[in-house]
Formats: C-alpha cells, structure tokens, sequence
C-alpha cells in the first residue's frame, strides 16, 4: 500500500499544474484539539483538499477562508474554540480552541 | 510560502535533515533553517529565535514563540519488522498509515515474498547484517516477530545497541525470560535487555493477528509519545 499524501507535496503538485494553492497549519493549541500544531490542510482554487487542521469539523470554513487567501495573497490567522459564537455553526466539539494560519503558496 | 521556500523545504525533508520553518503570523515572513542555518525565505530570524528553534527540534514539537511559528520536520518515523509473518502483514499497513516508513526483513523466501507484502520494503537477508545497515536511531522502532531466536536474537543485539525507541519481541513470559539470558551469554547489556518490550504490545487481550498488530503500535505510540495528561 502507498504512504498517506503528504498535503506539502500535493500542494506543489498542484502548482505544478498552474493551480492556485493556499496551505492552512495548525499553529496554537489549548484543551484537546484533535491535531497537534503543524498539522497541515492544503487547498486548491477547485475547491479539493488533502490532510487536516482538525477532527473534520473546522475544515468546511478553512477551505472556504483558503479559497479567498489564494486569491488576495493576505494571509489570516483563524482562531477556533467554544468562546467564539462560530465554533457553534463549525462544530469544534471537542472543547478545545485551535489557531489556524492560512497563508497561499506564491510563485 | 514563496515556491522557494517550499522546495528548500521539500529537499531538506528529502535529505532526512532536522529542518524548522519559522513563520511571522502577522504577516507571513518566512525563514527556512536546516541544519541550523537559514537557507531560504525573507525573515531575519535572532539568536533568540533561532535557540527556540532547536528547542522544538529536541522536544519534537512544534510551537508558537512570541508571534512566531516554529514548525520543525524532523526525520520520519522508522519501524524495522523482523520477520515476514502472521502480524506483520497486519502490522505493516497499520504503522504505514500511523506515518513510519516500513522495513522488513527475512531471509527465508517463502515468507518474505511480494506477494505476501505487496509495495513493501522487504530485504530478504539475515537480520543482523541488515540492522547494521539500517543504522536505527532515536526515531526508530524495532519488532521481532519471527520466534526463532536464530533470526531474532541477532537483530535485537544489534537493535539494544542502538537509540531505537521502541524494542519489542514477541513471545510469552517464558520466552521473553530464556531469550534475556540468551542475549546476556551474549554479552548485551542487562539494563537495555530488561528494556524490551516482551510479551510484546499493550495488554488489550489481543487475539488475531491483526489484533496484536494494534497492540504493538498503541505500544510503540506509548513509547514515542508518552501518556496523556497526569
């Protein structure tokens, strides 16, 4: 069987390909967030994903913050956690508070 | 992440070099460090920065640090299997999936065949010759499964003397007992020997092999990463 994609290689895959990429990682954690810092979720301008920031409840609204990141080139720091009213609609479940640093692969 | 930086980044990882990426968070500076020199990126990081940086290299973790992100990549996770049986078919995928990049070893070619390890690292030799050559380190693992102590013993002599994280042998209490006094005549050190993990895995009942195989690597997890909590 093959290895897991690695989401930095996929993402200069990508690129190679003339697609627009942006990488998110999970810089900060308190309580018990599903992914250690350094966890990496890696978008494409079509919208399609490889790894994880998170358990799959916070990688609905990191794709879709990636998507205008790859197109501004500013990058964003995106905080999760029970105090933030967003957690609610996102779901982060577990109780844990998570930043996630969006940032887009330049040429 | 400018492109360069990414394949500065790549190569290091390639090349199995302790790599940290630091990244200011207010605005995406980025400086590449490999092997303690900044080889690419925009950011100037300090010496302050840079010791933070080997911090997180020794402590195999990655950390925010006043605003910054240190990001390390450390060499992967190694697991040398001795023996091409049972557990390790179950065993190889699980601990692929887990992130250690896989070796087997036997030199019996009925069990180290491709078609009972398809796509795998099988090196079908004596153990002891292809321990040496596989130098493990402090992010390696170590399992003898073959239950002859022919090809077990010698790899776990050459495994005790080595950094390995992980070293486990398969085989009741009563074997783990004999085989310790065997690599004592052996001239192995009594201190690493008491070390190995043997009846191998975490004692969660484990029946089938694929069942033990779990056991190993919740065992080897516990090893590489310590309990939670408490």
């Amino acid at each position: 069987m093959s290895d897991p994609i690695d989401p930095l290689t996929q993402a200069k895959e990508w690129q190679d390909r003339g697609l627009k990429v942006a990488l998110a990682t999970v810089v900060e954690t308190w309580g018990s967030s599903p992914r250690p810092a350094g966890s990496q979720l890696v978008v494409n301008e079509d919208a399609g994903f490889e790894g994880s920031v998170s358990g799959g409840c916070i990688e609905g609204a990191v794709v879709t913050e990636a998507l205008d990141i790859m197109d501004s080139g500013v990058p964003k720091l995106m905080e999760f956690g029970v105090s933030d009213a967003m957690a609610w609609e996102v779901g982060l479940a577990c109780g844990g508070t998570v930043r996630v640093f969006v940032e887009k692969l330049e040429a | 992440m400018k492109r360069s930086v990414l394949e500065q980044l790549q190569a290091a990882r390639d090349a199995v070099l302790p790599t940290v990426l630091i990244t200011d968070l207010a605005n995406g500076a980025q400086a590449l460090i490999v092997k303690g020199e900044v080889v690419a990126g925009d950011l100037v990081p300090d010496t302050a920065l840079k010791a933070a940086a080997d911090d997180c290299l020794r402590l195999d973790k990655s950390r925010t640090v006043d605003g910054y992100f240190l990001q390390i990549f450390n060499p992967p996770l190694r697991l040398i299997v001795v023996g091409a049986v049972h557990i390790a078919q179950a065993l190889v995928p699980m601990a692929t999936l887990a992130g250690y990049a896989v070796t087997v070893i036997d030199p019996r070619g009925a069990w180290a065949s491709e078609a009972r390890f398809p796509g795998v690292n099988v090196i079908q030799d004596w153990p002891e010759e292809v321990m040496i050559a596989q130098k493990p380190d402090r992010r390696t693992a170590i399992v003898a499964l073959t239950h002859d102590p022919k090809l077990d013993d010698p790899a776990l002599a050459v495994a005790l003397k080595s950094d390995a994280f992980y070293i486990g042998a398969l085989g009741s209490k009563k074997t783990a007992v004999a085989r310790a006094e065997r690599l004592k005549q052996g001239g192995s050190d009594p201190e690493a020997i008491a070390a190995i993990d043997g009846p191998i895995g975490l004692n969660i009942g484990a029946v089938s092999p694929a069942e033990i195989a779990v056991s190993i690597l919740a065992k080897m997890t516990l090893a590489l990463r310590g309990p939670k909590g408490g």
